[in-house]
């Protein structure tokens, strides 16, 4: 309540501002806005057929939201086309659809593709209502889309409300599960208190700069000499953040969410939700905090270093493997944090690193979940002991798992290791003291990390079966689809070594 | 023919390989003859080509990169597909094309327990990729791919088909390995930003680092040259980081021991020659007097830790402990003598501690045991006495018994501490001389010793007329004969090798040897 308070009066305040001037219906360039309004009017499609074909269109309505998803990918495909066009400007700057959107765009529809293929058979099975579960889906993909285009305080907390609201509800899906609930709850609890933490940070950063446009706040805030009032609104924008990208200290609420929400969720918090929040934070970073390195950096380092060392250690003790890939993805987010650690003077490269490291991280943590979810079925377990001997019963499985495990590892030539290499060549750049400080921490949280992947690796190849059970197992077409999306990409952007092209992202060249 | 050579000989031999593993992951797993086969054929394409690239090398110009392909792989950053062959890595690529296929031959009627020949041999199909591709490559990005390509299939092969203890000595060896590379990493990258060359490409950062305007001062070497002292130090492994590799070795099925032992710890010795004393030559005359030490520490350490063991595999492998002292300490004094030394060593350990291992591992299917005390009488012409003259001649070489190879990589190293690089304290490396003669007297000890009592005497009670208890079989003879014919004739020519490494090891020395006649010009002016 406190957060819609203060959004309500951050618009009454821009309304005022505006009151003298004549209003003018803003250009629309309608290609490209196609992908979200593709994803709204399919979705609200969707959920009529829903209401009108009731139980009989039930089954339906998971395929349909994955067409929807991949209808809106094909804007974003004519659009990268455009090459020399882009990037589009919107709004007057407060919506920009560039290269580095456009990417990001593409990797949300693909998530949310590969997570409605991994719910299918969960929900339907599950006995839970299915239907309302795809349409929320679709609604948090679109807050993802808005994100990556968002360049305005509003857009950004807008975006960031819809890609959150959806997976409240969604956390506490298995209601007759207490633990499901709980899950919800904290979600939303720690969630809200989040926003208003960082609609708190907005308003100070209005009030500095008088507009909500990232470019412009970036310029007031280089031009302004520092105020308390200003290191107060960027630290808690940035703790806001940190809330949603799950950041030591402020990741508690994570391990209990994923563990309680159903599984494909808990797969799509980790991976897209996750990411949404990183692509807001560089985007404010980039384009408003491009000139205050000296106030972001040393926090930044504290955030990365104690998020992934944390993380590490906590996820050595796991034994439930959700619960270890929970706090493994917390370290993972203590990886992708470092290169804000020293964006000073590479703004442009810790943005790069930190974007490719999204992309395959997107990729090998779904397919880890993936992995999870088909042998659960099998297993009813989620310890990760029950992963024991899969070697016998699902030969394919066990390969697959392990191309996931090594490169969450950054083992080459699986895509973790790029990502990782492209955080240390940031890291490493200048050759800075504490750049190289952190990158050494890095080095010695990947090998911890390593353990406990390793230990699930163990499990899978050189233990016999717990309970003795060596039945091969069944794999329903859908998630076999998944597991084969997400090895592609991964085995691809590792063997390729794959680099999205520096000249696609125009809009870092042009960050102040 | 020639032109194909030039162009695809090299790739073609690194990752036929790896077609041959992908075919094998289509076939199901109840074909095991099947899969042998492929394998097999897989490793002997890879050879076949190998020999021709051999045939068709310039060993009058074995100082440059031969058959050198240099084509775009991640431009962004410059890291190319850059591979290439010359004098250095000839012997190391022979030796890993030879044992390989030998080992697929052992594994014919040798699939360790749990069986599962398609997931082993995958495995083993996949690692020789990884071990020929670190041997080719010349680019540092690429170079360390294929370094870490090859802990995978390791890994698995010591966990799922090893020993009792296997769960812990795999993730052991995967992690001391893995703290090292990531360590390597961090240097290869400051390496690439200090330079500011924008190249991974190892003669051209060589060139950029002693460039005198732009070049790194002797601090950032040196500090460069400890991350890489880490990665390589690891992996050969150099005294106090050798814990993995008694448990790894003593773990692991026969199969992985002898590649194991025959080609991946040679993967850190030939990092050092490669990559760290090239590209780092300020930082190697910095580390040497402390690489020295630490290689006399691990020549004595190793030996007297072979004295200790009750177990003959765990034996052999602290043995190769000591042997890649000697090494190591080659390649310490920053002499061309010295490296070369180290080259001829790293061949040397290769054939006879690889041999030593598929021994081991004939007689533990034989007696179900490792342990001394329990075997005795191999030559006892009931027992197994074609082994043991075998045994008794990979011994010998193991001790550096003149005419058989060992000698050629442990004396010449001896040998080169007496007069180590000028810039290197003489009465030091003196000192380490005679410790590491000392050690050849301790290695005749434990490996007669060892020799002794399991091949000499009357055989135990409980193996009289055991059922398992037979001599030497076929895929033996087959995979065997050519490993203990090179180690004769190594032991005799050993100029086969000496030749070859001589021209690309010299233009290293003489960058220690120009380093340190600068260096008192310098002070003299």
């Amino acid at each position: 309540m406190l957060a819609l308070g203060l959004l309500q009066s951050l618009i009454a305040q821009t309304l005022l501002a505006q009151t003298d001037l004549e209003f003018v219906r803003p250009h629309i360039d309608w290609h490209a806005f196609a992908p979200e309004l593709i994803l709204v009017g399919w979705g609200a499609l969707v959920t009529i057929v829903d209401l009108v074909g009731l139980d009989r269109v039930r089954r339906l309505i998971g395929p349909l939201t994955g067409i929807g998803f991949l209808l809106a990918m094909v804007p974003v495909l004519t659009l990268w086309d455009l090459g020399e066009e882009i990037p589009r400007i919107l709004f007057d700057g407060a919506y920009v659809v560039d290269n580095y959107a456009l990417l990001l765009k593409g990797v949300f529809l693909l998530s949310g593709y590969v997570v409605v293929l991994l719910a299918g058979n969960y929900m339907a099975e599950g006995d839970y209502y299915d239907s309302e579960f795809y349409q929320l889906i679709a609604a948090s993909v679109l807050g993802m889309l808005v994100m990556t285009s968002a360049r305005d305080l509003v857009t950004i907390f807008i975006a960031l409300e819809l890609v959150s609201i959806p997976a409240y509800m969604m956390a506490a899906w298995r209601k007759r599960d207490l633990k499901s609930n709980e899950a919800g709850l904290k979600y939303m609890l720690m969630g809200v208190f989040a926003s208003a933490i960082l609609l708190y940070g907005m308003s100070l950063l209005y009030g500095a700069a008088a507009d909500t446009r990232l470019t412009a706040i970036g310029e007031s805030l280089a031009a302004a000499d520092s105020a308390p009032f200003i290191t107060l609104g960027v630290l808690f924008t940035i703790i806001g953040f940190a809330f949603k990208v799950s950041a030591v200290p402020f990741h508690t609420w994570a391990p209990d969410t994923y563990e309680g929400a159903p599984t494909p969720l808990t797969a799509f918090l980790a991976v897209a939700s996750k990411a949404a929040g990183f692509v807001g934070l560089i985007s404010i970073i980039v384009f408003a905090f491009g000139d205050l390195p000296e106030l972001v950096e040393p926090f930044m380092w504290i955030l990365s270093a104690a998020t992934m060392t944390v993380g590490n250690l906590i996820a050595l003790r796991q034994d439930n493997v959700v619960r270890m890939l929970a706090y493994s993805g917390i370290a993972q987010a203590g990886y992708m944090l470092a290169p804000l650690a020293v964006y000073g003077g590479q703004l442009a490269e810790a943005q790069q690193a930190i974007v490719i490291y999204l992309v395959i991280y997107a990729a090998m943590n779904l397919g880890a979940f993936a992995v999870v979810i088909i042998a659960a079925r099998k297993t009813r377990s989620g310890d990760i002991e029950s992963f024991s001997g899969m070697l016998r019963w699902a030969p394919g499985l066990t390969t697959a798992m392990t191309i996931f495990l090594f490169s969450l590892a950054g083992i080459p030539p699986m895509g973790g290791f790029w990502a990782k290499f492209w955080v240390f060549k940031v890291l490493t750049d200048g050759w800075e003291l504490w750049g190289t400080l952190l990158a050494l921490v890095a080095a010695v949280n990947s090998v911890i990390a390593a353990f406990y992947y390793l230990n699930v690796a163990k499990q899978m190849w050189f233990l016999p079966a717990r309970d003795g059970d060596n039945s091969p197992i069944i794999i329903p077409p859908a998630l076999t689809a998944a597991v084969a999306i997400t090895v592609i990409v991964t085995l691809l952007t590792g063997v390729t070594g794959w680099v999205p092209d520096w000249a696609d992202f125009p809009a870092v060249a042009a960050a102040p | 023919m020639e032109d194909f050579l030039n162009s695809w000989g090299l790739t073609a031999m690194v990752f036929a390989p790896l077609v041959g593993a992908v075919v094998m992951m289509l076939i199901p797993e109840r074909d095991e003859e099947l899969h042998k086969m492929v394998a097999l054929v897989a490793s002997a394409v890879s050879f076949v080509i190998g020999i021709l690239l051999l045939t068709n090398f310039d060993y009058g110009a074995s100082g440059t990169m031969q058959f050198a392909v240099d084509r775009s792989w991640i431009d962004v950053i410059n890291a190319r597909y850059a591979i290439g062959m010359d004098g250095m890595s000839l012997p190391l690529i022979a030796l890993t094309l030879l044992v390989t296929p030998l080992v697929i031959i052992y594994s014919w009627n040798h699939i360790p327990k749990p069986g599962n020949a398609k997931a082993f041999l995958i495995l083993m199909l996949v690692l020789h990729t990884g071990m020929l591709g670190t041997f080719v490559a010349r680019d540092l990005v690429l170079f360390f791919v294929f370094f870490e390509v090859v802990l995978l299939p390791m890994y698995f092969m010591i966990g799922v088909w090893g020993g009792e203890d296997r769960l812990y000595a795999s993730i052991k060896f995967f992690l001391y390995t893995l703290f090292g590379s990531a360590f390597m990493l961090v240097s290869f990258l400051a390496l690439y930003w200090l330079t500011g060359s924008a190249t991974f490409n190892m003669v051209e950062l060589a060139e950029r680092v002693v460039d005198p305007v732009e070049g790194l001062s002797a601090s950032q070497q040196t500090l460069l040259f400890g991350g890489m002292f880490l990665g390589f130090g690891i992996k050969v492994p150099m005294f106090p980081f050798h814990t993995w590799l008694p448990d790894a070795h003593t773990q692991a099925p026969t199969q992985g021991s002898v590649i194991l032992a025959a080609v991946l710890l040679k993967l850190g010795t030939y990092g050092f020659v490669r990559i760290a004393l090239p590209i780092l030559p300020e930082g190697a005359v910095a580390w040497a007097p402390w690489i020295g030490l630490l290689a006399v520490i691990g020549i004595i350490y190793g030996a007297l830790g072979c004295l200790a063991q009750t177990d003959m595999k765990r034996l052999i492998a602290f043995s190769s402990v000591a042997h890649m002292g000697y090494v190591m300490l080659g390649i310490a004094t920053l002499t061309s003598f010295g490296i070369n030394a180290a080259i001829f060593g790293m061949v040397a350990h290769g054939l006879i501690t690889g041999m030593l291992f598929f021994i081991a591992g004939s007689v533990k299917e034989r007696y179900h045991t490792l342990e001394i005390k329990r075997l005795g009488g191999l030559l006892h012409k009931d027992q197994a006495p074609r082994m043991g003259w075998i045994l008794a001649i990979t011994s010998m070489a193991s001790l550096g018994l003149p005419g058989l190879a060992g000698f050629w990589g442990e004396f010449p190293a001896i040998l080169a501490a007496y007069n180590p690089n000028a810039g290197l304290n003489t009465t030091v490396f003196r000192i380490y001389m005679v410790v590491a003669a000392i050690g050849t007297v301790l290695a005749a000890a434990y490996l007669l010793w060892l020799l002794q009592r399991t091949a000499f005497g009357e055989p135990s009670e409980e193996f009289v007329d055991h059922p398992d208890v037979h001599d030497t079989v076929f895929t033996e003879w087959v995979a065997w004969v050519p490993m203990l014919i090179l180690i004769v004739v190594l032991g005799f020519v050993p100029g086969l090798i000496f030749d070859v490494t001589n021209e690309p090891v010299s233009i290293i020395g003489d960058v220690f040897k120009n380093m340190s006649s600068g260096a008192a010009l310098g002070s003299g002016g």
